[in-house]
């Protein structure tokens, strides 16, 4: 018997037991569909009409924000214009040919400055969502993949949590020094824990899956587990997270300036003009200082939620055909 | 039951304590030119190291710490500086809470009411014209920056409606408009919540077992969709009551309301750091025991919850 079961085993060719090198063409003979993931994306994302309309709209807008310094016959965004017969500062100019939006308390250009201050805002929002995004994947991964460190960040997690965050951000920018730093820090600091929550929660939910066990079993290396099997499921929520912190950034910057705490005047930022236009609303013609700016604030804002919330549908491979 | 909220009372007491310390520590980073009001270039450094010592700013810094402790416990929370020189800060937020108090609560109010029925009626009319246009004022509300419509409203609702565009505590015309404005982001997140929990139930295999046995329309909204619904819904109390306090804030300097949101920005404009510091410990307060409250009341709604699921589950 055991002479048989040796022979059997000798029989075997442990060749049969290694694990195969990937190779594409041996995976598509095995039952392969052209299923691109980006690709399905994008067809159902172009699906849905207001939102390639807004992307549209967000892509004209944020090209004519970079490029408008450059074009001919701006004006400068902190240059005080003065009459030239009197000398005395042009101010609050109702909208003419000269100045395409009027001119605000001091004798600015409105219209050089709104574009100045959506590149301010943009940027505030830009590098807060970046960082959110670099934090909180990290952080949440870590939380998500190390069961051993599980539990303690959990308990600091719950602590934290339990902050306000309008506190966070109006202390810490109280205490600093006014400045775009100081913005982007207090930002940073307070908006991480979204993403890391998010991230940790797909990866706990995700990592066990049966499909992934089975991969593992095969042999599927660790960086193609998580390129190929993680991040699709990821990718939809971390967008998500993205495109949602930009306009929660451009409000907490509109906040911060509204009670005082924000970047100095000489930086025109949409916060600044907002709050310039506020002082001066209950005079009607001059309402339009407050309009303009918030006109520009809202677009953009809504553009992002709404892309936001529409992408993160589109990207989620549950609503992939 | 009791298990969870104790230790849940655990963890917001620790919470509470971070705060303190983390502001008492970061106060201590500020300028001491704050210390001294505004006859600060008047003082010569003996004056100023005077007044210093007798606040106990040369103190080393574990000693100032406990005192700084068992002052709060003792309810003491400094004199104010600039805002009324002199005047204990607790005898400052007597005067202003109660409008705060009345002026949150009623918010909340509004919100709990239009924004549970919005939500209803949002999914009543799923796909609808009335839907949609829930939607939309959903994503403004959450899109745009709150200073944008509460300025808007300001300007506008005031002239439409004959109401006065600033606050009066004898007039109560006058609390309508600012109660309102603070309930839109609650408003709003009551809303969209309902509607996509009420949506997803509707989506369930027991639903389409109630339709198949012959269950009206209305008993299945009203016995199943609805109470299964409004179980997470408990978790959103606390979240409002954050967005009511940052609301406040803008709200109550906006229409001159006496409070203490009004308060903090102009004590923050002032730079009086004994103020600042006792309204950011208030409405840390506030919100930490906000959060505590709605997650008691999740758990009295759900049996189900440990505080062992917590960290992911808000």
């Amino acid at each position: 018997m055991n002479k048989a079961l040796k022979k059997a085993a000798d029989s075997i060719d442990p060749a049969l037991f290694e694990f195969a090198e990937y190779d594409e063409k041996a995976a598509e003979n095995s039952g392969f569909s052209n299923y691109s993931y980006w690709r399905s994306t994008w067809q159902s994302f172009i699906k849905n009409k207001v939102a390639v309309f807004l992307l549209i709209v967000l892509v004209l807008l944020l090209a004519f924000t970079v490029i408008q310094p450059y074009l001919p016959n701006q004006k400068l965004p902190t240059k005080i214009y003065n009459d030239e017969e009197t000398g005395l500062q042009l101010r609050n100019v109702l909208p003419n040919n000269e100045f395409w939006l009027g001119t605000n308390s001091i004798g600015q250009d409105l219209w050089a400055r709104i574009w100045s201050g959506t590149r301010t805002s943009l940027f505030i929002g830009l590098v807060v969502g970046a960082s959110e995004a670099l934090i909180g994947i990290a952080i949440g991964a870590l939380w998500g993949y190390a069961r051993k460190l599980d539990r303690i960040i959990t308990e600091v997690y719950n602590v934290l949590d339990n902050i306000p965050n309008t506190i966070i951000l109006v202390l810490l920018t109280y205490i600093l020094r006014p400045s775009l730093s100081t913005l982007i820090f207090a930002m940073c600091i307070t908006s991480w824990r979204y993403m890391a929550k998010f991230v940790r929660n797909l990866i706990i939910i995700i990592r066990d899956r049966e499909y992934n066990l089975a991969s593992r079993c095969l042999g599927t290396p660790t960086r193609r587990i998580i390129v190929k099997n993680l991040l699709p499921y990821l990718v939809s929520v971390i967008m998500l997270r993205i495109a949602l912190a930009i306009p929660s950034a451009i409000g907490s910057e509109v906040f911060l300036t509204y009670i005082g705490l924000g970047l100095p005047v000489e930086t025109p930022s949409l916060g600044n003009l907002i709050n310039e236009g506020r002082l001066l609303m209950m005079v009607p013609s001059l309402r339009y200082q407050l309009f303009f700016p918030a006109i520009v604030l809202s677009v953009i804002t809504i553009s992002f939620y709404v892309l936001g919330n529409v992408f993160a549908d589109a990207s989620d491979p549950r609503n992939h055909v | 039951m009791l298990k969870y909220s104790l230790k849940r009372l655990l963890q917001s007491m620790i919470t509470l304590f971070v705060i303190v310390t983390l502001v008492f520590l970061l106060m201590r980073l500020m300028p001491e030119e704050g210390y001294y009001g505004d006859r600060g270039d008047k003082l010569d450094e003996a004056q100023k190291e005077a007044i210093l010592t007798d606040m106990g700013l040369r103190d080393p810094l574990y000693i100032q710490l406990k005192n700084f402790y068992s002052d709060l416990l003792h309810g003491d929370f400094g004199t104010s500086i600039i805002y009324r020189p002199k005047v204990p800060v607790i005898d400052i937020l007597k005067d202003k809470l109660p409008y705060s108090l009345y002026l949150g609560l009623s918010a909340l109010a509004i919100a709990l009411v239009f924004g549970l029925s919005l939500g209803v009626l949002m999914t009543r009319f799923k796909g609808k014209i009335g839907d949609k246009l829930g939607t939309g004022y959903i994503v403004i509300i959450n899109a745009v920056p709150a200073a944008v419509y509460y300025l808007l409203l300001q300007l506008y609702v005031t002239d439409i409606l004959k109401l006065p565009i600033l606050f009066d505590s004898d007039n109560p015309a006058s609390w309508i408009l600012p109660a309102v404005s603070m309930s839109l982001v609650s408003m709003a997140s009551y809303a969209m919540w309902l509607r996509r929990y009420m949506v997803d139930e509707l989506n369930k295999d027991y639903i389409r077992l109630a339709r198949a046995k012959g269950l009206k329309n209305k008993v299945i909204m009203v016995k199943h969709v609805m109470r299964n619904a409004f179980v997470p819904m408990a978790q959103l109390l606390p979240m409002s009551v954050l967005y009511t306090i940052s609301g406040s804030i803008y709200i109550e300097s906006l229409y001159s309301i006496p409070g203490m949101g009004g308060l903090l920005v102009d004590a923050i404009q002032r730079q009086d750091n004994p103020l600042v510091q006792t309204l950011v410990l208030v409405f840390s307060s506030i919100g930490i025991l906000g959060l505590f409250l709605g997650d008691v009341l999740m758990a009295i709604f759900d049996p189900r919850i440990k505080l062992s699921k917590q960290g992911g589950g808000r």
